[in-house]
C-alpha cells in the first residue's frame, strides 16, 4: 500500500476541506476575539481599539443579563421537558405491542421542519383574531386572549422550542432501548418487577450513557436556538425572550456596533466551551456492556 | 401477573392515549395551516377550524409575486444554494475522509482534532468577520456567499461520518486497484465512492436539509431578495404580507412540502442522517 503512505496525496485531498474551515471558521473564530476589543461600527473601514470597553458593556447590560438567563431558564427546561419527554414516549412505545413504526414517523416529523416553518406556525397559532389557540378557547365557549406578553413570552418561545426536538430524542432512546437485552427483563419479571419499577430501577440505569449524552447535546443546543425565537417575537417584548443569539444579530445587524457584537460572540464561545466540557466529562463514564 | 392475560388491559389504553395525544401535537398544527391555505382571509377568520367552503388557491397564486417577493423564485434558488452545498461537502468531505479512513500517519490525528474542534464553534459567533471575508473576496450578494460558509460548517460533520463509514470497507479492492496501478482520485471514484452510496446518501440528507433550513447564516450572507433561499422569505413573510392570513399559510405549506415528501418517501435515511454522530452504535 505504497500509495496510502504518500502525503502529497493526502495533502491534495486534504486541501480543499482544511481551506474552507479554516478560511471561514477557524479564521473568524480569532478575528471575533480581535474585533472584540475594538469600537466598530457600521462595518467601517474604521476602527478605535479599546481594550475591555465592550466587556464592561456587556457586564452591564441589562438585554445580556437577560439573554444570559433565559438561556439558562431555556437549558434546563430543555433538559427536563425535551429529554423527559422523550424518554417517557421512547418508554411507553418500547413497552407497546402495535404502531411502533407509526409513533417513531410522527414523532420525529417536526425535527425535519425548519425552525422558520415551525416559529411561523406557533406565530399563526399565537394570533389574536384567527388563531388556533384563540379559536379553541372559543369553540370551547372561553374569551379571546393576547398570548405572547412581556411576561408569557419566553414560555410561548420555548414552547415549540422544546417540541420540536422531542422526537430527535425519542429516536435515540427507542434505538438504545432496543438493544437492552431481553433476558434481564425476563429475570425482572420473575422477580416480579413491571411497569413504573421496571422503567426506573432497570431500564433508565442501562441506558443511563445515553440519557447523559441526550442531555449533552441538549445543552449545546440551546445555544444554537434562534429560528423559532427569531420569527415568533424577535426576542421581544422588552427583551423578555432574548436568547444570545437572537441578541447578537440584533447588536450586529440593527445595532450596527460590531465591535460589541463580536464580544457577545466571544460570550457565547466560551460558554458552549465551557458547558461541553463540563457535560463531555459527564458523559465519559463508561459505556454499559451487557 | 394477570395483565399479562389479558389482550388489551387498562395500562394499554392509557398508554395509547398518551402516544396518540402527543402525536396530534405534531400532526395537527400542520394539518390546520393546510386546511387555511385553500381559504381566503376573510373565511379564516369566520372560521379558522372549519373546511373550506369551496377550495380557493388564490393564495398561492399571490404569492408569485407581492412586491419584490417570490417564494417560488426563493425555492429555486434554495435549490441552487442547498445542490451546491451538498455536492461541494460531499466531494471535499469525500476526499477528507479517505485520508482519515485510509491513509496512516501523524497527521491524520490532527484533523480530526481540527474537524472535531470546528464542530463546537456556533455559527452566531463568526458572522462577523466571515462577512468581512465575503465582502472582500467581493462575493457579496451571489449565491456563493451563503454557498461557501455553509459548505466550511458542515464539512466537519460529514468528513467524520463519511470516515467512520469508510473505515468499515474492505480494503481489498483498494489493494487489487492498486497492483493495476490506479491513481488515487481513480480509486476515490471507481471503487470508494460506489461502495460509500449509504453513507453519502445519509449525509446527503443531512446536509440539505441542515442547509435547506438554515435561516441565521443565509439572512446575514444573502442581502439580496432575488438571490434569498425561501427560509429567509418565509421569515420575513409576515411584516411583508401584514395581516395576510392566507398568503403567509399558503407560504409555510409551499416551504415545508419538499421537506415532508424528502422525509416521507426517505424516512430511514432521514432519521439515520439526522441521528448520525448523537450516539454511536
Amino acid at each position: 500500500m505504497q500509495i496510502l503512505k504518500n502525503k502529497k496525496y493526502a495533502i491534495g485531498l486534504l486541501l480543499p476541506a482544511l481551506l474552507l474551515v479554516s478560511v471561514f471558521i477557524y479564521y473568524p473564530l480569532f478575528a471575533t476575539f480581535y474585533y472584540s476589543f475594538f469600537d466598530w461600527r457600521d462595518f467601517s473601514n474604521y476602527k478605535t481599539f479599546v481594550g475591555l470597553n465592550n466587556y464592561v458593556q456587556m457586564i452591564q447590560d441589562y438585554a445580556v443579563r437577560k439573554a444570559l438567563v433565559n438561556t439558562f431558564i431555556m437549558m434546563v427546561c430543555v433538559i427536563v421537558f425535551q429529554v423527559g419527554i422523550a424518554l417517557v414516549l421512547a418508554l411507553i412505545v418500547d413497552s407497546i405491542k402495535a404502531g411502533y413504526k407509526f409513533f417513531r414517523t410522527v414523532f420525529f416529523f417536526p425535527v425535519v421542519i425548519s425552525g422558520t416553518a415551525i416559529g411561523l406556525m406557533f406565530y399563526l397559532a399565537y394570533a389574536y383574531d384567527y388563531g388556533l389557540l384563540n379559536a379553541i378557547m372559543t369553540a370551547f365557549g372561553g374569551q379571546k386572549k393576547v398570548w405572547v406578553t412581556e411576561n408569557s413570552a419566553l414560555i410561548m418561545v420555548l414552547i415549540p422550542v422544546i417540541w420540536q426536538y422531542v422526537g430527535f430524542y425519542f429516536v435515540i432512546f427507542l434505538a438504545a432501548l432496543s438493544k437492552v437485552p431481553h433476558d434481564i427483563y425476563e429475570s425482572a419479571l420473575i422477580d416480579g418487577i413491571t411497569g413504573i419499577k421496571k422503567a426506573i430501577y432497570i431500564t433508565i440505569p442501562l441506558i443511563w450513557d445515553v440519557i447523559t449524552v441526550c442531555i449533552s447535546l441538549a445543552i449545546v443546543g440551546t445555544f444554537k436556538v434562534f429560528d423559532i425565537v427569531y420569527v415568533i417575537t424577535g426576542g421581544g417584548p422588552m427583551d423578555a425572550s432574548q436568547v444570545l443569539g437572537t441578541y447578537l444579530y440584533k447588536i450586529a445587524f440593527t445595532g450596527q456596533n460590531q465591535g460589541y457584537a463580536s464580544a457577545i460572540g466571544v460570550l457565547i464561545i466560551v460558554l458552549g466551551i465551557i458547558l461541553s466540557t463540563i457535560s463531555n466529562k459527564l458523559t465519559e463514564r463508561e459505556t454499559i456492556t451487557y | 401477573m394477570s395483565g399479562m392475560t389479558k389482550k388489551f388491559s387498562f395500562v394499554d389504553v392509557i398508554k395509547y392515549l398518551i402516544l396518540i395525544l402527543w402525536a396530534c401535537t405534531t400532526v395537527l398544527p400542520l394539518l390546520w395551516v393546510l386546511n387555511n391555505s385553500f381559504k381566503e382571509s376573510n373565511e379564516i377568520l369566520l372560521n379558522p377550524m372549519k373546511l373550506p367552503s369551496k377550495l380557493s388557491f388564490f393564495n398561492y397564486s399571490q404569492l408569485i409575486s407581492y412586491g419584490n417577493m417570490n417564494i417560488f423564485r426563493g425555492f429555486l434558488n434554495s435549490l441552487i444554494i442547498s445542490g451546491s452545498v451538498v455536492l461541494l461537502v460531499l466531494l471535499f468531505g469525500g476526499f477528507a475522509a479517505y485520508v482519515i479512513a485510509r491513509f496512516d500517519f501523524k497527521l491524520t490525528g490532527i484533523v480530526k482534532i481540527f474537524f472535531t474542534g470546528a464542530m463546537l464553534v456556533p455559527a452566531f459567533s463568526i458572522v462577523i468577520p466571515s462577512l468581512v471575508i465575503l465582502r472582500k473576496l467581493g462575493l457579496n450578494g451571489s449565491y456563493l456567499a451563503l454557498i461557501l460558509p455553509q459548505t466550511a460548517g458542515l464539512l466537519p460533520f460529514a468528513t467524520l461520518t463519511l470516515a467512520g463509514f469508510m473505515k468499515t470497507l474492505p480494503v481489498e479492492l483498494e489493494e487489487a486497484a492498486i497492483i493495476d496501478g490506479a491513481g488515487v482520485l481513480r480509486i476515490f471514484f471507481r471503487i470508494i465512492v460506489p461502495l460509500s452510496i449509504p453513507g453519502l446518501v445519509t449525509a446527503a440528507i443531512f446536509v440539505f436539509l441542515w442547509s435547506y433550513n438554515d435561516l441565521f447564516m443565509s439572512l446575514i450572507f444573502i442581502p439580496i431578495r432575488e438571490k434569498q433561499p425561501i427560509c429567509v422569505l418565509l421569515s420575513l413573510v409576515s411584516s411583508v404580507y401584514g395581516t395576510n392570513y392566507g398568503a403567509m399559510m399558503a407560504a409555510l405549506i409551499i416551504t415545508v412540502l419538499p421537506v415532508i415528501i424528502l422525509y416521507v418517501f426517505l424516512q430511514e435515511y432521514v432519521i439515520k442522517g439526522m441521528t448520525a454522530g448523537a450516539v454511536k452504535g
